[in-house]
């Protein structure tokens, strides 16, 4: 396909990138401690913890860093941080 | 609540650090002002990190400009849809460094013309995207690679420019400072600012693990601790009188200092009480200026 001036070649979302290889831990979410509060999903600073039909977080570990934000301010301790086993 | 909005709208895998609190900010601002939004930006962390070529982030229209003429390329869409008669709202965003420094003409230029769109600044307090260089909204004695602490320096020898109070003093309609740590608060601000007309201006606290060197996972904690040490006052102005401020039971300015590689020569060999005497008076300060203080019945 020919390119004209003033184009950006081959444009595309940042979901191209797969930031979840920077990742060292692991957030493991712990359902029966959750109490559908939504915090780790509101400062996820990637955007990538969804929703359930029940309400519970589902992280896309194919974005999560690793950061370890929604563990430590998690209010009732649902979200672990784990070693990342590669 | 729309979550599945806001992540579509700010979309995953920018490259922002593990634990960013202006990527946090971008998603926040992008759910609270929806997606008849046209975001401004200029150069910066939240600019280089969104938008790695040839791809993006921003699931809005987005224009990138210089560190200089952000709030004039602001202008300039703001009057162009006037003339077409459209109705998205204008967001331009910008760093500490583009806002307090660089692009303080054209700031000040675009509040005193009283264009009707909304200045975000998410100051993480110095030069992040090049290399941690101090900021007119570098904190007193943060050691930078500008301004670094040694045996004659205690780090940024100067306080914080206070550019709330300079717009406010521009007539801006609607001025107010937020911190990433309080998002509903933060959201309900954006909200308020976006369908204010006029020029109005937000500035969030955005600590930033790398610069500051703190661990990413505390990035929220750490922007807590500045509002509960008085170091950080989140409040509202309207027509240049504070309407709303949030209060506190005041911690000592120690509690947010230890925890940062910025402010480590403060507390090594030894505890500097001269020094933190003073960041702590700055926090007394602004705790007589603003009435934070919460005092508990005993």
């Amino acid at each position: 396909m020919a390119i004209g001036t003033g184009c950006t070649a081959r444009p595309g979302k940042s979901r191209n990138n797969k930031t979840g290889s920077w990742r060292v831990f692991r957030p493991e979410f712990i359902n029966e401690k959750c109490t559908s509060c939504g915090m780790c999903r509101i400062i996820c600073p990637e955007g990538c913890i969804g929703e359930n039909e029940e309400g519970l977080p589902v992280p896309d570990y194919d974005y999560c860093k690793g950061c370890g934000l929604c563990a430590e301010e998690c209010p009732s301790e649902a979200i672990e941080m784990k070693k990342e086993e590669k | 609540m729309n979550d599945e909005a806001a992540c579509v709208l700010f979309d995953s895998g920018h490259r922002a650090c593990g634990g960013c609190a202006a990527a946090m900010a971008a998603r926040l601002i992008l759910d609270a002002a929806g997606k008849d939004t046209i975001v401004v930006s200029s150069t910066g962390c939240m600019e280089v990190f969104s938008t790695p070529y040839p791809e993006t982030a921003w699931g809005v229209p987005w224009i990138h400009s210089l560190f200089e003429n952000n709030s004039a390329v602001a202008s300039g869409v703001v009057a162009s849809l006037k003339k077409q008669g459209r109705k998205e709202k204008v967001i331009a965003l910008g760093g500490d460094g583009a806002t307090f420094d660089i692009g303080m003409l054209c700031l000040s230029g675009a509040f005193e013309r009283g264009h009707d769109f909304t200045y975000i600044c998410y100051d993480n307090e110095a030069y992040m995207n090049t290399g941690i260089q101090r900021s007119g909204a570098t904190p007193y004695d943060a050691s930078t690679t500008t301004s670094p602490a040694g045996s004659c320096s205690f780090g940024n020898s100067r306080p914080k420019k206070d550019l709330p109070m300079i717009l406010a003093a521009h007539g801006a309609p609607y001025v107010a400072t937020a911190s990433i740590a309080y998002p509903p608060d933060f959201k309900k601000k954006v909200e308020k600012a976006v369908n204010t007309p006029g020029p109005c201006y937000i500035q969030v606290h955005a600590p930033c693990c790398t610069g500051w060197g703190f661990e990413g996972e505390k990035t929220v904690a750490i922007g807590k601790l500045a509002i509960e040490t008085g170091l950080w006052v989140n409040y509202e102005m309207e027509n240049g009188v504070v309407t709303k401020v949030k209060k506190v039971v005041r911690k000592p300015v120690d509690d947010y200092l230890v925890g940062q590689k910025r402010f480590r020569h403060l507390f090594k060999p030894k505890r500097n009480d001269a020094e933190i005497a003073k960041i702590q008076a700055l926090a007394d300060r602004n705790a007589v200026k603003f009435g934070i203080d919460i005092t508990l019945k005993k």
